[in-house]
């Protein structure tokens, strides 16, 4: 069997093991298993990919995959549950890099032949850098290494005007069949500051669609290289992850209410309210009334945010929730489809503390019980319980859906500190006749909360 | 124009995969699918494995592109692995 004849065989077979691999993480069954058969995909891609006719670079090649490797690994490793939203955001963003690394090593060496190939491959080298800038500071942003959401003023006539010189210099590119250094290099630097201009000002709950969209972004990105290289395995996973991330980004934005148009190009910002805020004041109580609030109610519904994930507290959490069941409460958890900063994010992290699957609701399925709780208690989230959404039609979150804490007998509000929420729209809620606020860090107030039930059990 | 044909199967199949998906999957499958992308590793090692040996621009483009291709594969596979662990530990 001839060498090539090997190398394409294999390529299949990761493809179908890719495919499959996907299908079964679509199930909370067959999860595990999924991740591991498209693992075994990608270290047979790896492997068999040496035996490609004619390579060489061989200590180059395995020195970068041994770099690269080592210090994803390491950091994947490493890092804290609650911060893998913005780690999923930075490894796209060098698949993204990349894929646009690729095209220019393509055009470099002067190997890019006809109009349908130097226009994939240059599709793919916008869309590749788009995503490897957008992601890097979708991570900045999440890693709190940039806390203001920028907005340059004009913001969407900037993105528009940078947006068509880029296409217009890609145009060139492709027109000219043999595109001039400086034409390549102008490129991609238009592409790499258009990904950053993109991602600058959207905030708060925006963010988990960017980075789902950046994902699809890579995915073509990969899969147009992929053509350019003659590489069927690239073109099939790429553009398998570019339709299934094109759908959950529509998921996601729809469970907001918001087009993805208006996520990119009218982002949230505090500002749109300004001077027509909630008026009234707001009511502090302390850890121990809360406890016994909830020690004595018949229904406790929880609302965890992303307040809950930067405090670590999904585990305190838990233990209140056991505490409080022993006692003859009913507790069930509350999950607003776009809470903490990915899509299922807040899931992710009750089922790291051991809640069963049964005691987790969507929206749609708990939404209507808020009236029957006698106890709301939202630990560190705000836009998702702001009831301004369903009232106030000036609020630039009017119209998406929220859960109806506010419908509670009594809500309990754990919060970090005063100031208004990621998006900068201060919470009606908090200003409401049955809502108390209990000031302080998710899992300080929450371990004085258990302290106190177990004083009264 | 096979390769439209490709292009065409494969979006197909990759929106029928994610198309019924509990909401609770999504944080992981987004990850997986960041994974999956990884594949550009290959990608990346056949440019480089092709590029001029004398030419150290040529190599430190190809160099980047295996790193960052090797970067997302590995990170992406145990940071999705980290979070289906959690998801099965009690199935």
């Amino acid at each position: 069997m001839s060498a090539k004849l090997l190398v394409d065989a294999s390529y299949f077979v990761v493809a179908v093991l890719f495919i499959l691999g996907l299908k079964a993480m679509a199930s909370p069954v067959t999860a595990r298993k999924g991740i591991v058969w498209a693992g075994i995909g990608m270290v047979v891609a790896t492997l068999v990919t040496f035996a490609t006719p004619g390579m060489q670079n061989f200590g180059l090649i395995i020195a970068a995959i041994a770099l690269g490797g080592a210090v994803a690994w390491w950091s994947g490793k490493v890092v804290k549950m609650t911060d893998m939203p913005q780690m999923v955001a930075i490894y796209n963003g060098m698949g993204g890099g990349a894929a646009a690394a690729i095209a220019a090593l393509e055009f470099a060496r002067g190997e890019v032949h006809g109009v349908v190939f130097t226009a994939l491959a240059t599709l793919g080298a916008l869309i590749g850098a788009v995503s490897f800038s957008g992601s890097c500071v979708a991570f900045a942003k999440l890693q709190g290494l940039m806390t203001k959401a920028w907005r340059l003023p004009a913001q969407n006539a900037v993105n528009i005007v940078l947006g068509l010189a880029t296409v217009l210099v890609g145009v060139g590119i492709v027109v000219s069949g043999d595109p001039t250094t400086t034409q390549i290099i102008a490129f991609f630097i238009l592409s790499l500051v258009l990904g950053v201009i993109i991602t600058l000002p959207i905030g708060g709950a925006d963010m988990p669609v960017v980075i789902s969209l950046f994902n699809a972004f890579t995915g073509l990105a990969v899969g147009f290289e992929g053509y350019v290289l003659g590489i069927p395995a690239l073109i099939i996973a790429g553009i398998v992850v570019g339709a299934a991330g094109t759908l959950l980004t529509q998921l996601m934005a729809r469970a907001m209410n918001r087009p993805i148009t208006n996520i990119l190009f009218s982002p949230i910002t505090g500002e749109a309210q300004a001077g027509s805020g909630p008026t009234g004041t707001m009511k502090e109580c302390s850890a121990m009334d809360a406890a016994s609030m909830m020690r004595y109610a018949q229904k406790v519904i929880i609302v965890p945010g992303y307040g809950m994930a930067v405090a670590g507290a999904q585990h305190k959490v838990y233990e209140m929730t056991k505490l409080l069941e022993e006692a003859g409460v009913e507790v069930s958890f509350a999950i607003h489809p776009v809470a903490g900063r990915m899509p299922g994010h807040m899931n992710v992290l009750l089922a790291e503390a051991g809640v069963p699957y049964e005691q987790i609701f969507d929206l749609e399925e708990i939404n209507e019980e808020f009236g029957q709780a006698d106890v709301a208690l939202v630990i560190g989230a705000n836009d998702v319980v702001n009831p301004v959404a369903r009232t106030d039609k000036t609020s630039p979150i009017y119209g998406m859906p929220i859960l109806n804490a506010d419908k509670a007998q009594n809500v309990i509000v754990i919060k970090r500190g005063k100031g208004a929420g990621y998006s900068g729209i201060e919470n009606a809620l908090f200003f409401e006749d049955n809502c108390r606020l209990c000031y302080g860090s998710a899992q300080g107030v929450v371990g004085e909360m258990i302290g106190h039930v177990k004083a009264l059990s | 124009m096979e390769a439209l044909y490709i292009f065409m199967l494969a979006a197909f199949t990759g929106y029928e995969v994610i198309a019924r998906v509990p909401v609770i999957l999504h944080t992981p499958l987004m990850s997986g699918s960041n994974f999956v992308h990884g594949v550009v590793l290959v990608g990346a090692m056949v440019v480089l494995g092709h590029a001029d040996p004398e030419d150290p621009l040529q190599l430190t483009i190809g160099f980047i592109a295996v790193v960052l291709g090797a970067a997302n594969a590995a990170g992406g596979y145990v940071v999705t692995e980290r979070m289906l662990a959690m998801f099965t530990k009690k199935n």
